[in-house]
């Protein structure tokens, strides 16, 4: 009888953690200490009822459902803290990256979604759609209102496609579409300081949403016309700005 | 943003020629070299207090604390070693404010805000009345706590604080400083809108 008991049909279906590890070799998800080091130093923690030690052992458990139900994979920031302060190294970004990228993509949160789109359907990655011809015009427009106004730095430049620049420098689509001036600051810094740098016209774009929806295609595509950009146009550093 | 590159051009196999890096790094270079030439006495008397928030994508997630240290080097040319309060923990160990990750776009207000409580604490008990965030998600974020929880600090990049330590910082180019640096050091006043 007892042994009847025991005894199970067939294999058991595989669970989400098995494909979790193997989507994450270096997660380290078994080595967990359950010391709970993560949850205390985590701002997410208490929000969804959730913290980050609660979400990995609901997948040691198996409750694949309840984790896969959760909305609290998109408000852990992936910010890494917690693999910061965790003995073991168990990389839990890794696997939020992973839970939010299993959820169909047309459930995923809208505004992320749209961000990410709008950005890939776009020649200069830009997640507000910002065509090319409208960063030509702002950014020279904004250039030619200052040196005017500014005769220190009539001779100031904001070179756009401008080849062998040393460092090709990516904006935040909040400068020219929404402030246009806070660019200028920056580029008063650049002048200087007497640095080589250029925009591209396309892929400028600092911002990349695909990265939060855990879209690899959509991020990769980003990501390959921001490097193909800067190679393009022969610098050698690409320079973030945020 | 940093990290989508960087992390992105390894993880995707991406072939290419150039280095990537973080600004952050360099302003203090260039004021090493001698190419920028901050001066801090505005802040001599004002001393006005600023704390700087370590953005995880570019500090724990990408360069570690060499980056952080580096950056606070150019910001204390620039205000006055004195006036640099940080909040603890900080560098790699910093909280996450709670704007990155898609969580601005996400939906979640109530539950970001909350998120964000940690961060308006350390930044309330620094005792700093600006705060410098490098990363637009941790700007707007921020500026969202000091509203919504009354701490009033605001929030800057940090170009603007370099361009008014060199005087170079025009009048239309202050739309996040508060009244008490308004006036302070502007160049060519007879500009403003």
């Amino acid at each position: 009888m007892a042994e009847a008991a025991i005894l199970r049909e067939g294999k058991a279906k595989k669970s989400f953690l098995d494909e979790l590890r193997e989507m994450v070799p270096a997660g380290n998800l078994s080595l967990c200490l359950t010391c709970g080091l993560c949850s205390s130093g985590c701002p997410a923690t208490g929000l969804e009822d959730m913290d980050p030690r609660k979400f990995l052992r609901m997948l040691v458990l198996g409750m694949d459902e309840e984790v896969l139900k959760s909305d609290w994979p998109w408000m852990c920031t992936m910010c890494q803290r917690c693999v910061y302060v965790c003995p073991m190294k168990i990389d839990i970004p890794s696997m939020i990256f992973n839970i939010r990228a299993s959820r169909p993509r047309d459930q995923r949160p809208k505004g992320i979604r749209n961000s990410c789109d709008v950005a890939v359907a776009s020649d200069t990655c830009s997640a507000m759609g910002t065509p090319v011809e409208d960063f030509k015009f702002v950014v020279n427009d904004v250039l030619e209102e200052y040196r005017a106004a500014q005769p220190e730095f009539a001779d100031m430049e904001a070179p756009i496609d401008k080849a062998g620049a040393e460092f090709f420098i990516n904006q935040n689509s909040r400068e020219p579409m929404t402030e246009p001036d806070e660019m200028v600051p920056l580029w008063k810094i650049l002048h200087l300081a007497k640095v080589d740098w250029t925009y591209g016209s396309k892929a400028w774009a600092a911002e990349n949403y695909c990265l939060f929806l855990a879209d690899n295609e959509s991020w990769e595509t980003l990501v390959r016309k921001k490097a193909a950009m800067a190679d393009e146009l022969d610098c050698k550093t690409y320079l973030n700005t945020e | 943003m940093t990290f989508a590159v960087r992390a992105g051009l390894k993880k995707f196999n991406v072939a290419h020629n150039f280095e990537t890096k973080n600004i952050y790094e360099y302003y203090g270079k260039w004021i090493r070299e001698g190419r920028l030439k901050p001066n801090s006495d505005w802040n001599k008397d004002l001393k006005i207090k600023f704390t700087v928030q370590d953005p995880c994508q570019i500090v724990r997630k990408s360069f570690g604390d060499a980056i952080a240290d580096e950056f606070r080097y150019a910001i204390k040319q620039c205000i006055g070693e004195e006036n640099l309060v940080e909040m603890i923990p900080n560098k790699s160990n910093n909280y996450c404010c709670g704007g990155g990750g898609g969580f601005l776009q996400s939906g979640f207000r109530e539950q970001r805000l909350a998120y964000g409580k940690i961060k308006d604490e350390q930044i309330k008990a620094s005792g700093a009345t600006y705060c410098i965030a490098g990363c637009h998600n941790c700007h707007a974020q921020i500026h969202e706590l000091s509203h919504h929880y009354g701490g009033n600090y605001h929030v800057v990049h940090f170009w603007t604080i370099l361009a008014l330590s060199l005087g170079i910082l025009g009048p239309n180019e202050r739309t996040y400083l508060g009244d008490d640096l308004r006036e302070v050091n502007v160049f060519h006043p007879e500009t403003a809108l």
